[in-house]
């Protein structure tokens, strides 16, 4: 079982990007964390160019989504929401709207930021955005306030956010078992 | 006393609401299963549903009526909101390919049909009480008989788990939470 981690935040040292390594690392197994990589490839949602063939970066983005059980988000908060490249890849992803890639897919939305409600309003939109184009959401959140001291090496400092991380990863992979089971 | 007139009008009701013998399928062409929700507050939306397959069974004791509806053949005029509808926001249809009715009780209640029912939408089942009429049976020219049954009730979506909603700026939400479910079949006696 893959779920495929998308860090809503493009920098180097990205909290959010460590909070996926985090999540990483306490996957269950067999189930596996695989980081996607190429969030900031994706070009500003065209129609013009959104047909058979699509950016290359669109086409992996898709794939990738494609080939998981499973997504991760974990986004930060630009001004009370969504970072742009983040929606802006999520419009891609939602088309086409009918066979889009993550209808039904399974989906949780985690989130670190350096104040003190820990992207609590990002995630919500975010779980929006992603129950619009047909996911399955987990109505689950993870808000890391103070994310500049909230981790350790490859935990989080808090024993109660650690926890509740786990929780969400352990729900996240009963959600893509059952989705297994339907469709077998 | 009792006029001619006053007898053919109780015959007529009787007509009306007596439920004929004999095992009755629905005509997919002639029928039709749809719901009505109020939206943006103001306006009522129509959708339908094309994939159905109702039937009436009375063998002279206590009849029934039984329909099961394929979740994804929910007909909208947008293809963007039929993949909303289908998803786990509303309907869930790949969880929840069928909705499905089981009459409990069927009774006349003067001229009106009063049928009381098992209704699962998305997985969960409430006792709902739907009003109507049922006319015939009447004669088909290709041979055959054929009644009709209308019928309506209202549910209330969010206690089906279809609990997706968004705030109108103006006020209100964008969908109400009452639907208002309604049937018109054509149903021909089976041989």
């Amino acid at each position: 079982m893959r779920v495929l981690g998308i860090s809503g935040s493009l920098r180097r040292d990205s909290h959010n990007t460590r909070l996926l390594r985090v999540a990483a690392e306490l996957m269950p197994p067999p189930a596996e964390l695989v980081l996607f990589e190429g969030l900031k490839d994706v070009p500003p949602y065209d129609e013009d160019d959104d047909g058979d063939l699509v950016p290359e970066a669109v086409r992996r983005l898709r794939n990738a989504i494609a080939a998981a059980d499973g997504v991760l988000i974990a986004t930060p908060e630009y001004n009370s929401s969504i970072p742009g490249q983040l929606k802006n890849a999520l419009d891609w992803v939602s088309r086409p709207p009918a066979g889009n890639v993550l209808r039904n897919k399974p989906v949780a939305v985690v989130g670190a930021s350096t104040g003190s409600f820990g992207a609590v309003w990002a995630q919500a939109e975010t779980r929006k955005v992603l129950g619009s184009t047909g996911a399955r959401v987990l109505d689950l959140e993870l808000p890391v306030a103070g994310a500049d001291r909230a981790f350790r090496p490859n935990r989080l400092a808090d024993e109660e956010l650690q926890a509740r991380l786990a929780a969400i990863l352990a729900e996240l992979v009963e959600a893509v078992a059952e989705r297994h089971l339907v469709a077998a | 006393m009792t006029t001619v007139q006053a007898e053919t009008t109780r015959a007529q009701e009787a007509a009306k609401t007596a439920i004929p013998t004999g095992t009755w399928k629905s005509d997919p062409v002639h029928s039709h299963v749809g719901f009505a929700v109020k939206h943006m507050v103001v306006a009522t939306f129509r959708g339908t549903f094309t994939d159905f397959d109702v039937t009436l069974a009375n063998q002279g004791d206590e009849p029934g009526l039984y329909g099961v509806i394929g979740t994804d053949s929910v007909q909208v005029r947008d293809e963007n909101l039929k993949g909303h509808l289908l998803s786990p926001d509303f309907f869930d249809a790949e969880r929840f390919p069928e909705i499905t009715f089981t009459s409990t009780q069927i009774r006349a209640q003067g001229d009106e049909l009063v049928v009381d029912g098992d209704l699962t939408i998305k997985g969960t089942t409430k006792r709902v009480e739907a009003r109507g009429r049922i006319n015939g049976p009447a004669a088909h020219p290709a041979g055959g008989e054929r009644i009709g049954i209308d019928l309506e009730t209202q549910v209330d979506r969010t206690e089906f788990g279809l609990n997706w909603n968004a705030p109108v700026p103006s006020g209100g939400v964008a969908v109400a939470d009452e639907v208002t479910l309604t049937v018109h079949l054509e149903l021909a006696k089976e041989d």
